[in-house]
């Protein structure tokens, strides 16, 4: 005839009750957009490294007839540069493709006074740009180094703070989950304050009334994260799809593995409350000696 | 099924189970002893000099007028409050040395009932009944539970919610809930306080009955008719508070 679950003896209602479920789920909703945020920073600035450390391009603006010759002294050049892995001249057809987007897909290059361009793609030590151009300026005057991955050096740099800062929001949305929980709790047991008198009448030790506080605090969490979770989830794969155009928006969201992340967050919600709420009784209990 | 008499248990052994007591060294277990205790809020001292000790199976009440510290007394008993002056040993520890976690077990040995019982509100009797079962995460049998709502007349309400309850069925269903455990001590607060006379002797017949199972026995009152009712059926003492200090009654009660 005894209870079966310590928790019964706290009474099942409560505006608390709402407000910790409701919490949760609001948290756990945006602990999703924090973790999508910070696995596409992630992957957003691991692209830009790896473009900063493969390749750079040369551009060879001569007239014509010396087109041909200072080509091929930037790919001697090139050759002979340590830090270069390999290096060649793109042809007219992929020349063509750069353009098309710009010019069309018609376009006339055989006419047009289009630059040359090398590819240059470097080995792991890297080379030295400074030095390269002061050898380039020699040996072929109309070559210009155009170092254009290094622009993305900032990027990548802001890349990887903006991964920080969603790991940030993550621990602050579940730091504030934690001190809501911890609210609410307080709140519950002062409303509880005759209840938790009957229960030490009756010789109950405060680790018992604890647990009946943290285990249905811990379960409102949980089932509340659980909820805001999947409806973030949702949220995130309704978002268009990433694609080559589509930059950094349209790559936010999760990738393969990454969708099983966000599921972690119900039982770390849990957790945060079965921490929070216990604390907080115990607190609570001793004060209400 | 309403039952207008006390119904005794159908199986008293179950319900009687004492608890072995340890013989202090030097002298005899005593349930309670105070040992020149003195009690007080500020500067101001409510109880003064108190010395005195409870016998296993005696039973006692404790008397004096509205605010004289009878139920002071009785908080200092289950160590509510700890006293600032003085010794209180409770079934032979002192009660100055108990943790939190001492206090809730020396508490399992205690059926306490007080003039305005509480209950939890949201769980059936049967469940209030059990609670000290329940908080010391042991279980009672169905047919022990159904004897003992028999025993206090609220077989038939085992279902019901405490706020359905009259005040005398909260009396005892109070009772119950103190004995569930086989306790050492019962220290009663003004347990017929709101209550018609009938109920009260009633609920003295069930107090009366606990004691002859062997439990100790204290009844904080003011009703002296009650005593005088109870001093026929059990060999009772009476504490008085007078003057801030607790004295042994005269033959006058």
């Amino acid at each position: 005839m005894a209870l079966r679950h310590p928790d019964r003896v706290v009474p099942p209602s409560g505006p608390t009750a709402w407000l910790t479920t409701a919490t949760a789920a609001a948290m756990a909703f945006l602990a999703v957009f924090a973790l999508a945020l910070a696995l596409a920073s992630g992957r957003l600035a691991d692209r830009w490294s790896e473009g900063l450390a493969s390749s750079a391009t040369i551009r060879i603006s001569a007239p014509a007839d010396q087109m041909a010759a200072q080509t091929q002294a930037v790919l001697d050049l090139l050759g002979t540069t340590p830090g270069i892995a390999s290096a060649r001249a793109l042809d007219a057809t992929e020349e063509r493709a750069l353009l098309e987007p710009w010019f069309g897909p018609d376009l006339p290059l055989e006419s047009l006074p289009i630059p040359k361009l090398i590819e240059v793609v470097e080995d792991g030590s890297g080379y030295d740009a400074e030095g390269l151009r002061l050898r380039l300026s020699a040996e072929a005057p109309g070559a210009v180094l155009d170092d254009h991955t290094r622009w993305r050096a900032p990027l990548a740099v802001a890349a990887d703070r903006l991964r920080l800062f969603g790991i940030a929001s993550l621990v602050l949305i579940l730091g504030t989950m934690g001190a809501m929980i911890t609210l609410a709790a307080n709140a519950a047991l002062a409303t509880n304050a005759q209840v938790i008198r009957v229960l030490r009448l009756v010789g109950a030790r405060d680790a018992y009334i604890a647990r009946a506080f943290v285990r249905r605090f811990t379960l409102r969490a949980l089932g509340g994260a659980a909820v805001g979770t999947l409806l973030g989830m949702a949220a995130v794969a309704a978002l268009p799809d990433a694609d080559a155009a589509g930059g950094f928006l349209t790559g936010l969201g999760f990738q393969g593995i990454g969708w099983l992340l966000p599921l972690l967050l119900p039982p770390l919600a849990g957790l945060v409350a079965f921490v929070a709420t216990r604390m907080a009784a115990f607190a609570k209990l001793k004060e209400l000696t | 099924m309403h039952h207008n008499r006390l119904n005794p248990p159908r199986n008293r052994a179950r319900w009687q189970h004492i608890r072995p007591f340890h013989l202090a060294p030097g002298g005899g277990f005593h349930v309670i002893a105070f040992e020149n205790v003195a009690y007080g809020y500020g500067a101001a001292e409510l109880l003064s000099e108190v010395s005195l000790r409870l016998s296993p199976g005696s039973f006692h009440f404790l008397t004096g007028p509205s605010g004289a510290g009878k139920s002071t007394f009785l908080k200092l008993c289950y160590a509510e409050l700890r006293p600032t002056k003085g010794r209180i040993t409770l079934f032979d520890r002192d009660v100055t040395a108990l943790s939190r976690d001492d206090v809730a077990r020396s508490r399992r040995r205690i059926g306490i009932v007080h003039q305005d019982v509480q209950f939890l509100d949201h769980l059936p009797l049967a469940s209030n009944v059990t609670l000290p079962l329940t908080v010391a995460e042991r279980d009672a049998a169905v047919s022990d539970l159904t004897d003992l709502l028999g025993w206090v007349g609220l077989a038939h309400l085992a279902d019901a919610l405490p706020p359905q309850l009259s005040g005398g069925e909260r009396q005892r269903a109070a009772i119950a809930r103190a004995v569930i455990v086989s306790p050492d001590l019962i220290l009663a607060d003004e347990p017929t306080g709101n209550v018609d006379w009938e109920m009260s002797l009633r609920l003295l017949s069930l107090l009366v009955e606990l004691n002859r199972m062997g439990k100790t026995v204290l009844v904080a009152t003011h009703d002296l008719n009650l005593i005088r009712t109870a001093k026929q059926q059990v060999a009772a003492r009476v504490l008085r508070i007078k003057d801030r200090r607790v004295q042994l009654a005269g033959a006058e009660l």
